[in-house]
C-alpha cells in the first residue's frame, strides 16, 4: 500500500472542503484525482503532501502515519500547477536544490541531475533560467526537480493546465511513458475527464469534498456509482421519469423498472446505447434525425421524438453510411441499455439501481 | 455555493510550506511594530501632546495669534494656486501618456519625476537665480517694481515646482489601467472630445484623481525648504504655516515652544486627514475590485429535472 | 514628439503641447538657468567652492547620515513590509496607514517633534540622554530625521512585490525538504533583493535632499552638523550665489545619478518578477 487515506476531512472555518474521504493506492499506480474545480481534489493532494493539515482522519504513506510529519519530512515530490520554479536559479540548480538540502555529495548531485536532464529531455538547458524556457520545458524542469530526491510518491497539481492544447496531448503521452519507466506511484489532479481517462490506471472522482467513486477508467464509465459520476464522465442522456407500477415513463419512452417504488426519478443512457435504424418498424420508437455532428471517426446524432424529447446517439462513420442516414430523416430507435440514476423516494445503491433491457455489452466504451 | 467554497478556502488556506514558526512570527511582528511605533506613532502623538502642554487656552491663543492667522491664510492661498495648476497639468500629461503612443514618451515620463530628485533648497535656489536681484530677470523686474523673490509669487512658484509630479504620478497608472476602449465607445456614439472626457474619463479615474490632489495639497501646504529660500521670512507677510513653526520654535521661550507645536498640530491634522482620505479611497477601490471578482460564479448543483448532459 | 500612429481619440496635440510647455516653463527652464549660471563659474572657482572644508564636512554628513538612514530602512523597512503582508495582528490596517505618515507630515513638523522626543526632557531623551545617547542636536539626530523622512520608500516599494510572491515557490522548496530558514535565505531573499536595493536607493535619494526636518534636530554648526542643503541655504542668505550654486550643482548631479541608478535597478528588479 503506497498511500492510504482514512476518513480524511478538511475544514476551512465553517466550510468543509474535504469530507471523510477514504481510498487506498497501490505502489506504482498512476492515479487521477478528478472532479470539478473547487471540489476539494487539490486539497486532498496538498494534504497528502503535507501542505495542508487534515482536520480529521489519518493519512498513511507506505504504511507510516504521516499526519504529524512536516512537509519537509514526507519525502514526496510535488509539481505545482504553475511549476513554481525558483526564478533566481538555473535549471541545474533548480533540479539540484532538493539534493543539496539532503546533503548529497557534489559528484552524486551532478550524476543525478545528469540522469534527470537526460530522462526529461533537458540536456543543454542546464544553465538557463526559468524565464528563458518554454512552457513545456518549465514543466519538465518542475518534474525533474520533484523526482530528483527519489520521492516515494509523485504528486502533480493540474499538470497540464498551464500549457496549450497541442502540447498538452504530447505531455499526457509523455507522462504515461515516464511513469512506465520509473514506476513511481503518481497522483495527479485534473478537472478534465478525458485527460483522466487517457492517462490514469485508476480514477478517484471527488466532488463537493466527497469521494464519488474510485475505479479504472472503464469502471467509472460503464458503471458510474451515481448520477454525478455518470454526468461527469463522458456524455450521457438523462431523462426525468415518473415511475408507476414498475415502469418509468418520459414522454413516449418507457423504462422497465421492476421493484422500483412509485415516484419521480431520473434514468441515464450513453449515446452508444441508442440503436438507430432507417427502417421505421425495426425499433420501438419513432424519431427524426435532427442533426449530425462530425467528431472525427465518430458521429453524434441528435434525435427528436414526437413528444419533443431529444436523445443523443453516436455511431461510426461506417455505420452511418451503411445505414444511409441523413438529416431530417424519419428513423426508429431503441435504448439498448440504461440505468436508474436517482429517485426521490429512496437513494438507491448502484447495484440495485442497475437494470438492463438487454444484457450489458462490453467493449464499446467510446 | 461552490464558488464561495473556493474563495473562502483560498482565504484561509494554511501555508504549512510557506510560513515561519509561531515564535519567529511573534518576534518579527513585535520588532516591526516597535520600529513603527517608535518612528511613526510616537512622533505623531508627541505633536498633539506638546501642543496642549500649555493648556487648551494657550493652544487656541497660539492659533488665534494674528501672525499665525496670516500664515494660515498665506498657506491656503499658495495651495489654492499651485494645486489647481498641477491638477490641470496632471490631467493633460496623463491623457497624453496613457492614451497615445508617441516618440519621447518615456523621456516625458522621466522628466515629470525630475522635481522629486531635486532638493527643496535647490528648488528654491533656481527661482532665486531666475528672479532674484542678481538673477536673469532681476534688473528688469526691479525696474518694473515687480517682486517675485521674497514675496508671494516666488513662494507659489517654488511650491508648484516641488509638488509638480504628484497628480500626474497618481493619474498616469490609473488611466493606463482603464485603457481607452470606453472613450472609443463614447466617440462611436457621437460624443465630442470634451463630453467624452467629462462623462467617461473623469468618472473612471476619479479616485486616483482625488488621491493625487489631496497628496499634492498636503505637500503644498507643508513645503518648507523651497519656500524658506524664497520667502524672506517677513512675519505676518511671507510666513507660511511651516515657516511660522520654525520661527516660533526659534523664539526660544517656553510659551513659544508650545505655540510652535500648536501650529504644527494644525499641519499634523492635515496629514492625518490626508491619510484618512487615502485609506478610505483604498478601501473603496479594494471593495469594488472584490465585488467584480465575486460576480463570477460557477454552480455545480444538479437540479432534479433535467434532460441535458454536460459536455 | 511628432510621428504618431492613428488614434481616434482627440486632444493629443493640446495635451502634449500643454504638458511640454508647462514642464518647460516650470521645471526645465529654471533648472537650465541654474546650469547656465553655474557654468559661468570658472573651473577654479567651482573647485574652490565645492571643496571648502565646510562643504566637504557637509557632504560627509549628508551622504553618511543618508546612507545610514537608508540602511536602517532597508533592514527594518523590509521587516515591516514582510510583517504587514504576511502576518495578521490587531490594528494591522492602522499600522499600514501609519507608514505613509512621513509622506504626509510636513518635514518641519517631523523635525520639531523628533527633536523634542530626543531632547533631554523628551519621552525618549529622558531614558537615552542619561545613557549618553544624544538624539537631539547631534549627528545622530540627523540620522534619526533622515530615517523618518525616508521610511516609507523601502516598505512601499517592497509590499507589492512580497504580495506578488508565489507561495507555491516556497511550498516547492518545502516539499524538497528545505527548512523555512533555508527557503528564506536561498529563495525568498534573492528574489526580493533587487527590490530592497531599489527601495534603499530611493530612500537614499530622498534623504540627501532633505532639509526641513534636519535643521530642527541638528546643531547646524559649520563643519559639524551642517548638511549640504543647509550650506546652500546659508550661502544664499549671505548673497554668496556662486558658492551656493556650486554646492547645489554637486547635490543635483548626485540626485540625477541616483535617479538613473534607480531606473536601472527597477529594470533589474522587474527581471525577476516574470
Amino acid at each position: 500500500m503506497s498511500i492510504q487515506l482514512k476518513q480524511v476531512s478538511k475544514q476551512f472555518g465553517e466550510v468543509v472542503a474535504v469530507n471523510k474521504v477514504d481510498f487506498a493506492i497501490q505502489e506504482g499506480e498512476l492515479i487521477a484525482l478528478l472532479g470539478p474545480s473547487g471540489g476539494g481534489k487539490t486539497t486532498v493532494l496538498r494534504m497528502i503532501a503535507g501542505l495542508e493539515m487534515p482536520t480529521g482522519g489519518d493519512i498513511f504513506i507506505r504504511g507510516q502515519r504521516v499526519n504529524d510529519l512536516s512537509v519537509q519530512q514526507r519525502n514526496i515530490g510535488f509539481v505545482f500547477q504553475n511549476y513554481a520554479l525558483f526564478k533566481n536559479m538555473t535549471v541545474f540548480k533548480n533540479i539540484a536544490f532538493g539534493l543539496k538540502v539532503k546533503k548529497w555529495k557534489k559528484a552524486d548531485i551532478e550524476l543525478r541531475v545528469g540522469e534527470l536532464t537526460e530522462l526529461l529531455d533537458l540536456k543543454g538547458l542546464e544553465k538557463r533560467y526559468p524565464h528563458q524556457l518554454s512552457g513545456g520545458q518549465r514543466q519538465r524542469v518542475a518534474i525533474a526537480r520533484a523526482l530528483a530526491p527519489k520521492p516515494s510518491v509523485l504528486l502533480l497539481d493540474e499538470p497540464f493546465g498551464a500549457v496549450d492544447a497541442k502540447i498538452r496531448q504530447e505531455l499526457r503521452e509523455w507522462l504515461v511513458r515516464l511513469h512506465d519507466d520509473l514506476n513511481v506511484t503518481t497522483l495527479f489532479v485534473t478537472h478534465d475527464q478525458e485527460e483522466a481517462m487517457e492517462v490514469a490506471n485508476r480514477i478517484v472522482i471527488i466532488a463537493k469534498g466527497r469521494l464519488e467513486q474510485i475505479g479504472t477508467p472503464r469502471e467509472v464509465y460503464e458503471q458510474p456509482a451515481n448520477e454525478f459520476v455518470a454526468r461527469f464522465i463522458g456524455v450521457m442522456n438523462i431523462l426525468a421519469i415518473e415511475v408507476r407500477n414498475g415502469v418509468g415513463r418520459a414522454g413516449e419512452m418507457e423504462f422497465p423498472l421492476a421493484g422500483v417504488p412509485d415516484g419521480l426519478a431520473r434514468v441515464g443512457f450513453r449515446p452508444y446505447a441508442v440503436q438507430v435504424s432507417p427502417l421505421l418498424d425495426q425499433y420501438r420508437y419513432r424519431a427524426v434525425l435532427r442533426r449530425t455532428y462530425f467528431l472525427g471517426v465518430m458521429l453524434r446524432l441528435e434525435l427528436e421524438l414526437p413528444s419533443g424529447l431529444i436523445v443523443r446517439g453516436r455511431m461510426t462513420k461506417e455505420e452511418y453510411s451503411a445505414l444511409g442516414l441523413r438529416d431530417d430523416q424519419q428513423v426508429s430507435i431503441q435504448i439498448r441499455q440504461f440505468r436508474l440514476l436517482a429517485h426521490d423516494q429512496s437513494p438507491l445503491t448502484p447495484e440495485v439501481a442497475t437494470t438492463y433491457e438487454t444484457p450489458p455489452t462490453i467493449g464499446e466504451n467510446i | 455555493m461552490a464558488a464561495q467554497t473556493v474563495k473562502r478556502s483560498a482565504l484561509r488556506k494554511s501555508h504549512r510550506g510557506s510560513e515561519e514558526s509561531k515564535v519567529t512570527r511573534v518576534v518579527l511582528t513585535v520588532v516591526a511594530l516597535l520600529f513603527a511605533g517608535l518612528f511613526l506613532l510616537l512622533p505623531l502623538v508627541n505633536v498633539f501632546y506638546q501642543a496642549f502642554s500649555g493648556g487648551v487656552r494657550w493652544y487656541f491663543e497660539s492659533i488665534r495669534d494674528p501672525d499665525t492667522l496670516s500664515a494660515i491664510k498665506l498657506t491656503l492661498t499658495i495651495a489654492a494656486i499651485s494645486v489647481p495648476l498641477n491638477l490641470v497639468f496632471g490631467l493633460a500629461a496623463s491623457w497624453a501618456i496613457a492614451k497615445f503612443e508617441f516618440r519621447g514618451k518615456s523621456l516625458l515620463l522621466t522628466l515629470i519625476d525630475l522635481p522629486f530628485a531635486v532638493s527643496p533648497v535647490v528648488a528654491g535656489l533656481i527661482f532665486v537665480v531666475l528672479f532674484g536681484r542678481s538673477g536673469y530677470f532681476g534688473e528688469w523686474l526691479d525696474s518694473h517694481d515687480i517682486k517675485i523673490i521674497f514675496a508671494v509669487p516666488g513662494m507659489v512658484l517654488a511650491t508648484t515646482f516641488v509638488t509638480f509630479p504628484f497628480v500626474a504620478r497618481e493619474l498616469i497608472p490609473v488611466m493606463q489601467a482603464t485603457g481607452s476602449e470606453q472613450e472609443q465607445a463614447a466617440l462611436t456614439l457621437g460624443a465630442s472630445g470634451w463630453k467624452t472626457f467629462w462623462h467617461v474619463t473623469l468618472p473612471s479615474v476619479k479616485w486616483g484623481l482625488i488621491y493625487g490632489v489631496i497628496l499634492c495639497n498636503a505637500r503644498a501646504m507643508g513645503e518648507f525648504g523651497a519656500v524658506s529660500v524664497v520667502s524672506g521670512h517677513i512675519t505676518g507677510m511671507t510666513d507660511t504655516l511651516p515657516l511660522r513653526v520654525e520661527k516660533l520654535h526659534n523664539g526660544g521661550s517656553m510659551g513659544a515652544a508650545s505655540s510652535a507645536f500648536a501650529v504644527a498640530s494644525l499641519l499634523a491634522l492635515l496629514a492625518l486627514i490626508t491619510l484618512g482620505i487615502k485609506t478610505i479611497l483604498e478601501w473603496k477601490t479594494a471593495r469594488a475590485h472584490e465585488q467584480a471578482q465575486r460576480a463570477t460564479v460557477d454552480d455545480t448543483q444538479l437540479p432534479f429535472t433535467s434532460s441535458d448532459a454536460p459536455k | 514628439m511628432s510621428k504618431q500612429k492613428f488614434n481616434p481619440l482627440p486632444g493629443f496635440r493640446l495635451t502634449v503641447g500643454f504638458s511640454v510647455l508647462y514642464l518647460s516653463l516650470l521645471v526645465l527652464i529654471p533648472l537650465g538657468a541654474l546650469a547656465l549660471r553655474a557654468s559661468s563659474l570658472t573651473w577654479a572657482e567651482f573647485w574652490k567652492y565645492t571643496t571648502t572644508p565646510r562643504a566637504i564636512a557637509a557632504y560627509k554628513l549628508t551622504f553618511g547620515a543618508s546612507f545610514v538612514a537608508a540602511s536602517i530602512n532597508a533592514l527594518f523597512g523590509t521587516l515591516l513590509a514582510w510583517v504587514l503582508v504576511r502576518y495578521w495582528f490587531p490594528c494591522k490596517r492602522l499600522v499600514d496607514a501609519l507608514v505613509d505618515i512621513p509622506f504626509a507630515l510636513p518635514t518641519a513638523v517631523a523635525g520639531l517633534t523628533l527633536s523634542s522626543l530626543f531632547a533631554p526632557n523628551g519621552w525618549l531623551g529622558k531614558f537615552l540622554v542619561p545613557l549618553g545617547i544624544h538624539g537631539a542636536y547631534s549627528k545622530f539626530g540627523v540620522v534619526i530625521a533622515l530615517t523618518f523622512v525616508s521610511l516609507p520608500f523601502v516598505v512601499r516599494t517592497l509590499q507589492p512585490v512580497i504580495e506578488g510572491l508565489e507561495l507555491e515557490i516556497e511550498e516547492a522548496a518545502a516539499t524538497l525538504g528545505a527548512s523555512r530558514f533555508r527557503t528564506f535565505t536561498r529563495i525568498v531573499f534573492p528574489t526580493l533583493f533587487p527590490t530592497i536595493v531599489t527601495g534603499f536607493a530611493m530612500a537614499f535619494a530622498r534623504a540627501i535632499g532633505e532639509y526641513g526636518s534636519v535643521i530642527f534636530i541638528s546643531t547646524n554648526k559649520i563643519g559639524d552638523g551642517e548638511i549640504a542643503p543647509s550650506v546652500i541655504f546659508s550661502y544664499l542668505e549671505n548673497y554668496q550665489y556662486g558658492a551656493a550654486m556650486a554646492v547645489a550643482v554637486v547635490l543635483l548631479v548626485a540626485s540625477f545619478l541616483l535617479l538613473a541608478v534607480i531606473n536601472l535597478l527597477e529594470r533589474w528588479a522587474s527581471h525577476y518578477q516574470t
